[in-house]
């Protein structure tokens, strides 16, 4: 099984095969622009003094986190990582929600537990990722275990990186996957860059899809800027596992546009780099392509930008009025209650 | 009412909760065709099938991790390590993610890690360990280390039934060598009740596992030569632990002996030994005094690991000192 390269998406007619229509369109650009704008408003709220801790950001990985999360079902679940941002916005994450988890408030989805993207809104079928990575692949075959014991066609994504791809972790769960043809898509966002690591020093394979052949299922590489492309492979993908055909490996190539984290100024990526793939922004590279092809006005356009830029600032509003914990709280869900069972996950 | 071995206990326990709830799956290393290397699940695939008894890769991190998400998917997996010295290898997964999901996230992990554990059989430094007390230091971490065979089952029902990750310690050498009358029924053993295994009024013996059954000989030693009366309390569950029946005992007492199999040093006997000192210096009579494995590897050859694993005259010879004390 040779790793295969995807091919760019071209015209409406082939989205529209994919299973988009116009309005799914709009909707993915939406959430793009929803994406950054987290992102981009919660980078000032870190300069502000507003965020403790770190910040990191998924620049440059919007299209390949947003492609993906529309190819999910509604009771398909995930493990988003801390670059997909876009996932969370497109499960239906509320931003002022991700704005509180940022700043550490009670109403961020862990309540000043946890910091960063290190969230999942259950109902929504998100699992809160641990840095560890890539930790979580392992809980995302578990729950593909789960449906493939109650024979229920629902699908789990898990997401790792190229860097995390070194470690034991995803060899278990992507060998334990292909052995059981466990309803699965391994999501490798490869970014080229592990903090400073680049790729020749991660792996020795030309592509990390290629290992896909040894634990006997199918790798692509896909262009991660090209969102469409994304939705296409990972809806494929995803659709394969429901029907019983078993995990598929999508490798996304993008470049991490900002450095690990926001301290972090990624002196060590050549700018040149840098500059190249700035011209295949993805959320870019997709408002051409609507233009293009699909007819975007420049009414729609503003339309959609502005209604993404009140939706933050009202969320940043919201989010800034939230409480912060409670310290006599602290203890609270060390320990797990029978009642806590009740939950969409657990149901 | 029957008497059954300990390990016929877990079995026995173990089958009837896959019975009554669908929710419940075992995986691991060996655990269908084979039974799981002592046996415990022998016969299960035949009952249940191979996706309710599933054999697992050689895969320590997928297990309990795939554990993990099932139970997040509403299962309730039963994990088995071949051996507890295994767990090692997911110690990431458990410390990692299990134990942290419901304090950071909401998401409880209800999943249970069952651990044949322990040493007494030239196992040597990798098939004879007791690593309680490095999960016992883990908040979010349950640890269970049943003594007696009806404790075994019920506790297993407990471990199943509760939304934390639990992670149950059976103690090899009481599989087939301990007998005890096993109610047929459900019953459900609560997890962080101790039980007083020997009464007595001079001295106290906190311990759990295998160590119950050599506190208890060596108590019967200082009754019968000494005219020493020594009271076994059987922790049952080392997190959470029953520091009021700990209390209670040493109170009764005014000296206690605490003895665990694991080694010394940050062993959970320190743990014990320091909230008796906090909480109830006053009604000493003598230091506190800990019988434990040295701080070393669980050896091979059968007189060293006689050497390591605190024996009944190591127990007497702690016992006589605090008497005399």
């Amino acid at each position: 099984m040779a790793v295969r390269e995807a091919e760019p998406v071209g015209s409406f007619s082939e989205v529209k095969e994919a299973g988009l229509d116009r309005e799914d369109l709009l909707g993915i650009y939406r959430n793009l622009l929803v994406t950054r704008a987290i992102e981009e408003r919660g980078h000032i709220l870190y300069k502000q003094g507003k965020i403790p801790g770190s910040f990191y950001t998924g620049r440059g990985n919007e299209g390949a986190a947003v492609g993906v999360a529309s190819a999910m079902g509604p009771d398909d679940v995930g493990t988003p990582l801390h670059r997909d941002m876009g996932v969370h916005v497109t499960r239906g994450v509320e931003p002022w929600r991700i704005l509180a988890q940022y700043m550490g408030r009670e109403d961020g989805p862990t309540r000043g537990r946890d910091g960063n993207v290190h969230m999942a809104d259950a109902r929504l079928g998100m699992i809160a990722m641990v840095s560890h990575l890539p930790a979580m692949l392992p809980v995302a075959v578990g729950c593909a275990l789960a449906f493939r014991i109650r024979e229920e066609k629902r699908v789990a994504v898990g997401w790792f990186g190229e860097g995390s791809a070194a470690r034991g972790d995803a060899h278990e769960a992507m060998n334990l996957a292909g052995v059981r043809q466990l309803p699965v898509v391994f999501v490798c966002g490869n970014n080229q860059w592990a903090y400073s690591t680049p790729t020749h020093l991660g792996y020795a394979v030309e592509h990390l899809a290629d290992r896909a052949a040894a634990y006997g299922f199918e790798g692509v590489v896909v262009d991660g800027t090209d969102v469409l492309a994304v939705y296409r492979e990972a809806k494929a993908a995803i659709e394969k596992a429901r029907e019983g055909g078993g995990p598929t490996l999508l490798e996304l190539k993008t470049l991490r546009m900002e450095g690990h984290a926001v301290h972090d100024d990624a002196f060590y990526v050549p700018k040149e780099l840098f500059e190249e793939w700035a011209k295949r922004d993805p959320i870019e590279r997709f408002r051409t392509w609507l233009r293009e092809n699909a007819e975007l006005t420049d009414e729609e356009e503003e339309g959609i930008s502005g209604r993404v830029k009140k939706l933050l600032n009202d969320a940043l509003a919201q989010a800034d009025e939230s409480p912060q914990p409670d310290p006599a709280t602290l203890l609270d869900g060390v320990w797990a209650t029978p009642e806590d069972l009740d939950t969409p996950h657990h149901k | 009412m029957a008497e059954k071995t300990y390990l016929q206990a877990i079995s026995d326990g173990l089958r009837q909760e896959l019975r009554r709830d669908e929710r419940v799956f075992v995986i691991g290393e060996d655990v269908g065709v084979y039974g799981g290397a002592f046996k415990v699940t022998l016969g299960f695939q035949e009952e249940f099938g191979p996706w309710r008894i599933i054999d697992s890769p050689l895969a320590e991190t997928a297990i309990v991790g795939a554990c993990t998400g099932a139970a997040m998917m509403g299962m309730r997996p039963v994990a088995e390590m071949q051996f507890a010295d295994f767990i090692s290898c997911a110690w990431d997964h458990l410390v990692t993610v299990a134990a942290k999901q419901r304090f950071r996230a909401g998401t409880p992990v209800p999943i249970v890690v069952r651990l044949p554990s322990g040493g007494g059989f030239s196992g040597g430094p990798f098939h004879s360990q007791n690593p309680e007390s490095s999960f016992a230091h883990i908040p979010g971490l349950k640890c269970v280390c049943p003594a007696t065979p009806e404790d075994a089952k019920g506790l297993l029902v407990a471990a199943i039934e509760d939304p934390n990750p639990v992670l149950f310690f059976e103690h090899k050498h009481l599989y087939r060598r301990i007998k005890g009358e096993v109610p047929d029924e459900r019953y459900v053993t609560p997890i962080g009740k101790a039980r007083t295994h020997r009464e007595g009024e001079d001295i106290s013996v906190i311990t759990w596992g295998a160590m119950v059954y050599t506190a208890d000989e060596a108590a019967k030693q200082l009754e019968e030569a000494d005219d020493v009366s020594v009271e076994v309390i059987d922790l049952r569950t080392v997190m959470p632990w029953d520091k009021e029946a700990v209390l209670a005992s040493v109170r009764k007492c005014s000296k206690v002996l605490v003895l665990h199999e694991d080694t010394r040093t940050g062993g959970f006997g320190g743990e014990i030994a320091a909230t008796i000192g906090e909480e109830a210096f006053e009604d000493l009579d003598a230091p506190i005094k800990r019988v434990c494995a040295p701080d070393c590897p669980v050896p091979f050859s059968p007189i060293l690991e006689k050497a390591y694993i605190p024996q009944v005259d190591d127990v007497v010879k702690g016992l006589r000192e605090l008497a005399a004390y």
